[in-house]
């Protein structure tokens, strides 16, 4: 009985083959998984982060949904879900709503290109990196269509201080990439991962890496960069007048967001998924979380800077840094080869 | 009126009265030039309850409870402060011991208003953990007074004549243990957070207020002395028990954000420093006068009293036509003049400033409301 399941799965998986081509099939499957990924990532490193501000703040965090308060998440991802999506009057409707669909978009299409593993990546393309950080440049533009669709002061403030920030700390982050990308000759994420086999980018490249850290905490506006949504000065930023499930969908993009900076952290400075003992896949995931782990550290010791001090240290220190970095990096490979 | 003067590029945003750092109901009218602030206008009112006017409706001990609702943060000093003037109307002198008590609850009073201040400005600043640290402290002290005062946040612990109760054990202990653990984190403090780089950036030189500015607006308190005017009540015009005590008034040069912060860190130490001080020293006897009738009729006149309360200069002025209930009352709360001189020194800062220096100034938005 059994076996006959098992058999007329297979005669579908090759009928399925047969008619659209292995590499399709690949990447819807892929994405659907995904899909799913993206959610319980999301719940887990919400879970985290309270746990962690918790310990920090002498308190435990959550505790009472699940074992350690681990469906807690859940739950209040179900109260999101059942609230009520209020759209005050005034918004631009079509941008409003399109806003939090948008905000989600780079964030499914950089899954693609991330190795969890040696085999495990949904499709390596020769130009991975640039995927990226061309769909990470569309974020943005959703936060500024939210802040400006919500016809108010505060996200609209929120929204030009995302703007001007993102644009500031892109370009370092680029830099920090670029150094990366001139020792290892390509831009396939997979070939990064194998340009570091024995040393890892992060012990030639210490400077790219921290500057990539600060530029990808920046980019995912958490704190101490997190302006676009300083709490006690604009009461939420962008999306002040986002409530519901379209709220959730800010925030599960955030979460996701920062899994994807630290994902393509641990490929460009950490060796990606190398590593003893364990198969690939875990040594990924054990090096994103703990750079996840670093950045809620952060969050939950520092002060916010304010805008214009955010600006200048990106414009003056960040960016003149990661230029002399990259140029010095092209001079010793000169050098070198 | 004022939208006439709106140019093209600027406009108008209304901070409060519900907003996440406007610590209540303070509504700010900011006219803004993206995020530069071109005007300031403090609207208060909103939580106005008429406490003067209670004031003139009851009898004496009947307005008591009243006293510690109107700053909440410093609920015992304003008792203190309230049965001190009365007792000066109606020549009433608490014994030795109700005075050590008093002063000994007035500055773990202060202590918890400074921690909690301390806590919610970084919190405005960005930051959310000291918080949480600054409230854990804090509760000790909310313990220790709930031990013999009953109440948590609106004490009414003061009589005319002296305390309704007496210390205990348990308070002492309390107090013991107290005393070297905020020294401990005190230290903490001053290494995570004053030394803090982005804490200095966002604090130093912001909201300078000169010494000169300070006078014009009737500053008062930790505010004045961040200008560099040693000016104390507590040792200006001196009541209870602190001629005896030993402590400094803390005073900074600077005027701004970070000196007020200093201000009043340095403060907890000395007010530490008294209630080891009056602990140690603290008389046998009575803690209460013995035939305080209960309703008191201060002879006709006027009657005023000055008090240090953590934020600064509180007046008690009260006429009294020598019946039981005063013909009028009127309480001077420093936090009313500290707001004011936000119209002058805002324009020309950030948004993000409005919230450090805001913060820094220390209001307590019922205390202003009254």
């Amino acid at each position: 009985m059994n076996t006959g399941i098992l058999l007329d799965l297979r005669v579908i998986w090759d009928g399925l083959v047969r008619f659209f081509g292995l590499d399709a099939l690949i990447l819807v499957i892929g994405l659907l998984v995904v899909l799913i990924w993206v959610q319980v990532n999301a719940l887990f490193l919400v879970w985290l982060e309270r746990k962690v501000a918790g310990h920090i703040q002498l308190r435990i965090g959550p505790k009472e949904v699940g074992p350690f308060g681990i469906l807690q998440t859940i739950v209040d991802g179900i109260k999101l879900v059942a609230k009520e999506l209020i759209t005050p009057q005034p918004v631009s409707w079509l941008l409003f709503v399109l806003s939090p669909i948008l905000v989600f978009t780079p964030v499914l299409v950089a899954f693609v290109v991330l190795p969890f593993g040696p085999h495990l990546v949904i499709r390596d393309i020769n130009v991975g990196l640039m995927l990226i950080f061309a769909f990470a440049g569309i974020n943005v533009l959703s936060i500024l269509m939210g802040g400006w669709a919500s016809n108010n002061k505060y996200a609209l403030l929120g929204a030009i201080r995302s703007v001007a920030q993102n644009v500031a700390y892109e370009i370092p982050l680029l830099l920090s990439a670029m150094s990366v990308v001139l020792m290892s000759g390509t831009l396939s994420m997979q070939g990064i991962v194998q340009a570091q086999e024995g040393v890892w980018f992060i012990f030639y490249q210490p400077v790219a890496g921290l500057l990539y850290l600060i530029g990808a905490t920046a980019e995912t506006n958490r704190a101490p960069f997190d302006i676009p949504e300083a709490e006690s000065e604009l009461v939420a930023g962008f999306h002040t007048e986002y409530s519901g499930m379209r709220f959730g969908l800010f925030f599960l993009a955030e979460y996701t967001n920062m899994f994807i900076v630290a994902a393509v952290a641990t490929t460009l400075f950490f060796g990606g998924w190398r590593g003893p003992f364990l198969p690939g896949p875990w040594w990924f995931l054990i090096k994103v979380y703990i750079l996840i782990f670093v950045v809620m550290w952060v969050r939950w010791t520092l002060p916010r800077l304010r805008f214009d001090q955010l600006m200048n240290f990106a414009w003056k220190y960040m960016i003149p840094i990661a230029l002399l970095n990259l140029l010095a990096t092209a001079l010793v490979i000169k050098l070198v080869r | 009126m004022l939208r006439k003067t709106l140019t093209e590029d600027s406009f108008y945003l209304n901070l409060g009265p519900q907003h996440p750092s406007t610590h209540g109901v303070l509504h700010l009218l900011l006219k803004l030039d993206g995020e530069r602030i071109l005007e300031c206008k403090p609207l208060v009112g909103y939580s106005h309850r008429a406490h003067e006017h209670m004031g003139q409706n009851r009898t004496y001990l009947q307005f008591l409870p009243n006293t510690s609702r109107m700053d909440y943060l410093g609920g015992l000093c304003y008792n203190h402060a309230y049965c001190l003037a009365v007792e000066k109307a109606c020549g009433i002198q608490a014994p030795e011991r109700a005075r050590y008590i008093r002063t000994i609850c007035a500055e773990l009073n202060r202590i918890s208003s400074h921690l909690l201040w301390f806590g919610a400005y970084l919190m405005d600043l960005g930051a959310f953990t000291p918080f949480l640290y600054a409230f854990d402290d804090r509760e000790d002290i909310l313990a220790i007074l709930g031990e013999i005062t009953g109440s948590r946040l609106t004490y009414s612990y003061c009589r005319f004549g002296g305390v309704s109760r007496d210390l205990n054990q348990n308070f002492r202990d309390g107090v013991k243990a107290f005393i070297p653990k905020l020294r401990k984190r005190l230290k903490d403090y001053r290494t995570l957070v004053t030394k803090n780089v982005i804490f200095l950036n966002r604090t130093k030189g912001i909201g300078v207020v000169s010494p000169e500015q300070a006078r014009d607006w009737a500053l008062t308190g930790p505010n004045l002395r961040a200008c560099g005017v040693a000016y104390d009540i507590r040792r200006a015009e001196p009541y209870s028990v602190y001629p005896e005590m030993e402590f400094e008034i803390p005073t900074a040069t600077g005027g701004d954000c970070y000196d007020r912060y200093w201000v009043r860190m340095a403060e907890m130490e000395q007010s530490l420093r008294i209630v080891e001080q009056a602990l140690g020293r603290l008389p046998d006897g009575p803690v209460k006068t013995a035939g305080v009738p209960q309703w008191l009729e201060p002879p006709a006149g006027d009657y005023h009293f000055s008090y240090e309360s953590p934020r600064g200069h509180l007046g008690i002025y009260f006429v009294s036509d020598g019946g039981r209930v005063p013909l009028r009352m009127k309480w001077r709360t420093p936090s009313f003049n500290n707001l004011s001189i936000l119209s002058e020194i805002l324009p020309g800062t950030l948004v993000a400033d409005t919230i450090a220096i805001l913060g820094s100034i220390d209001v307590v938005i019922p205390e202003i409301d009254r």
